[in-house]
């Protein structure tokens, strides 16, 4: 018997276990409740690598609403990172921007770049599309390593981070509260979008172009707006992550991050929101575990995303039982 | 050196390059020609290939030495094992994936790249590894034009290979079912073709092409590295499409008009003319990407390609 | 008056003539059949319609408006939904998400809209429910509507799949064979449905259909294509009576018809 609808929700296969709002909303206190405390009650180090998770979801949320709803395989997301990041790098240096205007400066150039390489290669053949995205990363990456306004190989340092209300938010504890405020405004976002008519159009021009545009579906249109939102959630991602480190460099944006986050929505379930947070916390904390073999963790996760292809493609979280 | 100086120079440059773009691109073409799969590995075959190639070269060099002659009796090797290579990839990998939605193989291809590419970084611990060939450094002039004997001789391998190679496909049975395969699988299935047979042959030649590039190639520039098959299998699927993906010949032809272009592109600088705009070497990959991009979008079936029928 | 024209419409794929020189037309507020035997084109010629494929001479309009360079969302919204000769619901899928499906050209909530639910776009969402539970309901299926739509019964689903094109409120429905499959019980709920359609929401109906002793009850008007050519049309009795029509089937053997 095939599974029922795997409906995007905040649980995805748990909503059996939380099957009432009251379950669900006391289960979402308590993990916001430990989140607030973590800071406070471990020590610094964990909440830099949490922080670093936390980017990891906004960016793969992002990522995620292009392989996991539309159905378009992007190997390039990174450069939307880079392109938020970039903006955020150069309008503050350069132009002595304040943070807050930059911030929308990056959405702004994120959507037009993503629009400009959308809009004529949305209709390509998936993989052809893999590979110009693949390109596009690339081509993004080795322009910012050529050019002297984005600082060349050493890239641009002393970027300043924002303030808040007369409020400077420079610790690491600030950027975790930072971040995480990103990740659950984008986990509410990428749920409330799923559960739309866009959000269905996604579904729909996934599963079968022609019968899509049948019913009056654009489906170049509704694969641009899933393009776009991503590289919306990328450019935000990439702007805090700027003012965070506060030097940024090409090699931050290289194919190897565009796999990272990719593999983040895979490894918990492609579509899945819970899968992605989850898949977040296992990329970024694996090679925490994983340090004493040193390279070999890189081949460890390569291995790993085959055999879930091979054997459980839709990923670790659970899926939806059937009612 | 006058204008016509380095014009010859960019065109040999241009050959070598697009001898090791047609060679790798091939694969590509052939793989796509009857699974309709592009296979993201390749590039990391051409890497893998590299280094197995090395290792047989530092086994027989005692013996055999390790000019021209050692790295081609090493190129042979390789060549065997990648092409079963390349085999067990399909079956492990592929073979169970061709009913599954197109996203889940491609993410598993990209899978058994990042396999391949990440093991041979453990092993080498992102180290260079020289190659340890020893050719010589002879040549002819031509004017001011020197060639060197290595790269005559790489161009005239990699020409006989593909010479060999368009023999097979043309002149053979097993050829001929490889392009009936190609056009409709189906159909060869009903006329009894052994598909699944057809499908091995094709992964096993494309694979040991891409280990031939990569053993000359570590031979000509003396090392080795893991990630060298990322760009080059960037390029060579580049030169598939500007071939029309699919077409044998298109590839061939593909991969050295992306050879020459590069190396044109690098020399282009219109700045004297008064317009800002210099490729250089730096924006060599760029220039290329570029060129993808560009085609993939206005003319998707490349030169020699066949045009796909309409949608449903 | 006629709802669709198609005047000299001509189809090649690959140098190989797929209809030639199609003169064809749908009059308003009636039930229209095309028949034809197997690879008389007569799918292409729905391609063609629906914008799926393009013509390579000749044009095609709808109540005046020409539709030969619309792609084929811009089709359905201007008023012409299908069906599919083999079912091809959304899988994973309800029953009910399926036939919403519809309704994405007559809505426009957006990115913005679905972030901050606004009242506008609730409104929008419980509309496109709504009318998704009507076409449901209309066609009979009255529960299930949370079920995966790919499980249904064969036959639920061609109804599901009628449901999801009258969802996008078409002038002209065009029926991709509906009654393959079926059981002789289920082809009669399928005449009836049919005949609803066109007098209960006034949508125009072009058929195409293998079954002739469905065709010719229902139809009001029957064309004929054979080898990419219209070699008859008219009413049913006229076309049982024609010779051209006699000899296209028997001129192909296993695909006789059964007058």
């Amino acid at each position: 018997m095939a599974q029922l609808p795997e409906r995007p929700s905040a649980w995805g296969g748990l909503s059996a276990i939380l099957d009432t709002p009251t379950k669900q909303w006391t289960v979402t206190a308590v993990l916001l409740a430990a989140m607030v405390a973590l800071p406070f009650v471990t020590d610094g180090y964990i909440t830099v690598i949490v922080t670093h998770a936390l980017l990891y979801v906004v960016l793969a949320l992002g990522l995620n609403i292009v392989v996991g709803y539309a159905g378009l395989l992007d190997l390039g997301f990174a450069a939307f990172f880079a392109v938020g990041a970039y903006t955020v790098g150069i309008t503050t240096q350069y132009f002595g921007l304040n943070f807050w205007l930059a911030l929308p400066l990056a959405v702004v150039f994120a959507s037009i770049a993503g629009i400009i390489i959308g809009t004529p290669t949305l209709r390509l053949r998936s993989d052809y599309l893999a590979i110009v995205t693949l390109g596009f990363g690339e081509i993004v990456r080795l322009t910012a390593r050529n050019l002297r306004e984005t600082g060349g190989a050493s890239g641009i340092r002393g970027i300043e981070s924002p303030w808040i209300f007369g409020y400077h938010v420079q610790s690491n504890i600030d950027f975790y509260f930072v971040f995480l405020i990103l990740a659950v405004l984008g986990i509410i976002v990428s749920v409330r979008l799923a559960n739309s008519r866009l959000g269905r159009a996604w579904l729909y021009v996934r599963h079968d172009e022609d019968a899509a545009e049948a019913m009056g579906i654009d489906r170049v249109r509704v694969k641009l707006a899933a393009y776009v939102v991503g590289a919306i959630y990328g450019s935000i991602g990439g702007a805090f992550f700027a003012a965070n480190l506060g030097a940024i460099s090409p090699e931050s944006f290289s194919f190897r991050q565009s796999v990272e986050i990719l593999m983040v929505v895979i490894l918990g379930g492609i579509g899945k929101i819970p899968g992605v947070v989850l898949g977040a916390f296992i990329v970024i904390l694996a090679p925490e575990f994983l340090r004493g073999v040193g390279d070999l963790r890189y081949f460890i996760f390569a291995v790993g995303l085959l055999l879930i292809m091979l054997f459980r493609p839709s990923g670790i979280w659970p899926a939806r039982s059937k009612r | 050196m006058t204008i016509f100086d380095i014009f010859t120079n960019q065109l040999l440059n241009g050959i070598v390059l697009g001898s090791f773009y047609a060679l790798v691109a091939l694969g590509y073409t052939m793989v796509f020609g009857v699974v309709k799969l592009l296979n993201f590995a390749h590039g990391e075959l051409y890497m893998v290939g590299g280094f197995a190639g090395f290792l047989v070269l530092s086994f027989l060099a005692p013996f055999i030495g390790a000019g021209w002659f050692g790295v081609a009796v090493s190129m042979v090797f390789a060549m065997i094992a990648i092409g079963f290579l390349g085999v067990v990839i399909e079956r492990v990998a592929y073979a169970p994936m061709l009913s599954a939605p197109r996203l889940s193989i491609l993410i598993t291809a990209l899978a058994v790249s990042l396999v391949l590419q990440n093991g041979m970084l453990a092993l080498t611990k992102g180290q260079y590894v020289p190659f340890g060939s020893a050719l010589g450094f002879g040549g002819i002039n031509l004017g001011k034009l020197f060639i060197s004997y290595n790269q005559m001789i790489l161009v005239s391998v990699a020409a006989l290979l593909m010479l060999a190679l368009e023999m097979f496909v043309s002149r053979t049975q097993y050829g001929r079912a490889m392009r009936a395969v190609a056009v409709d699988k189906d159909m060869s299935r009903l006329m009894g073709i052994n598909v699944n047979a057809v499908i091995a042959v094709t992964f096993f030649l494309g694979s040991a092409l891409a280990a031939a590039a990569g053993t000359m190639a570590g031979a000509f520039y003396g090392s080795l590295w893991y990630f060298m098959g990322f760009l080059i299998g960037l390029k060579a699927f580049t030169a598939a499409v500007i071939g029309g993906i699919g077409s044998i010949p298109g590839a061939m032809l593909g991969g050295l008009i992306l050879g020459l272009l590069e190396s044109f592109a690098t020399q282009l600088d219109l700045r004297g003319m008064g317009i800002p705009f210099k490729v250089g070497s730096e924006w060599k990959d760029v220039f290329s990407f570029s060129v993808l991009i560009l085609i993939l979008v206005f003319k998707p079936t490349g030169l020699l390609g066949k045009s796909e029928q309409e949608r449903m | 008056m006629s709802l669709l024209d198609l005047k000299n419409v001509s189809l090649s794929f690959a140098g190989s003539r797929v209809l030639d020189n199609v003169d064809f037309s749908v009059p308003a507020g009636k039930i229209v059949s095309l028949i034809g035997p197997n690879g008389a084109g007569k799918t292409s010629l729905f391609n063609c319609i629906t914008g799926f494929y393009k013509p390579q001479q000749g044009s095609i309009s709808l109540a005046g408006t020409e539709t030969v360079k619309l792609k084929p969302h811009q089709v359905t919204r201007l008023g012409i939904a299908r069906t599919f000769q083999n079912v091809r619901l959304f899988r994973e899928m309800s029953v009910l998400e399926n036939v919403m499906s519809g309704q994405h050209g007559r809505t426009s909530a957006g990115v913005v809209d679905a972030i901050l639910r606004l009242p506008r776009q609730r409104r929008e969402e419980a509309a496109i429910r709504g009318v998704a539970e009507e076409c449901l309901t209309f066609v009979g299926i009255t529960e299930g509507w949370g079920r995966e739509a790919t499980t249904l019964p064969y036959g639920w689903q061609r109804r599901v799949e009628i449901a999801r094109a009258l969802a996008t409120k078409p002038r002209l429905l065009l029926l991709d064979e509906p009654a393959a499959g079926l059981t002789s019980g289920e082809k009669e709920e399928l005449i009836d449905l049919i005949r609803r359609i066109r007098t209960e929401r006034d949508v125009c109906v072009l058929l195409i259909e293998h079954d002739t002793g469905l065709v010719m009850r229902l139809s009001e008007r029957i064309s004929v294509l054979d080898h990419g050519v219209m070699i008859a049309e008219g009413t049913p009795k006229e076309i049982q009576s024609n010779p051209k029509v006699i000899e296209a089937y028997l001129g192909v053997e296993e695909d006789s018809l059964d007058l």
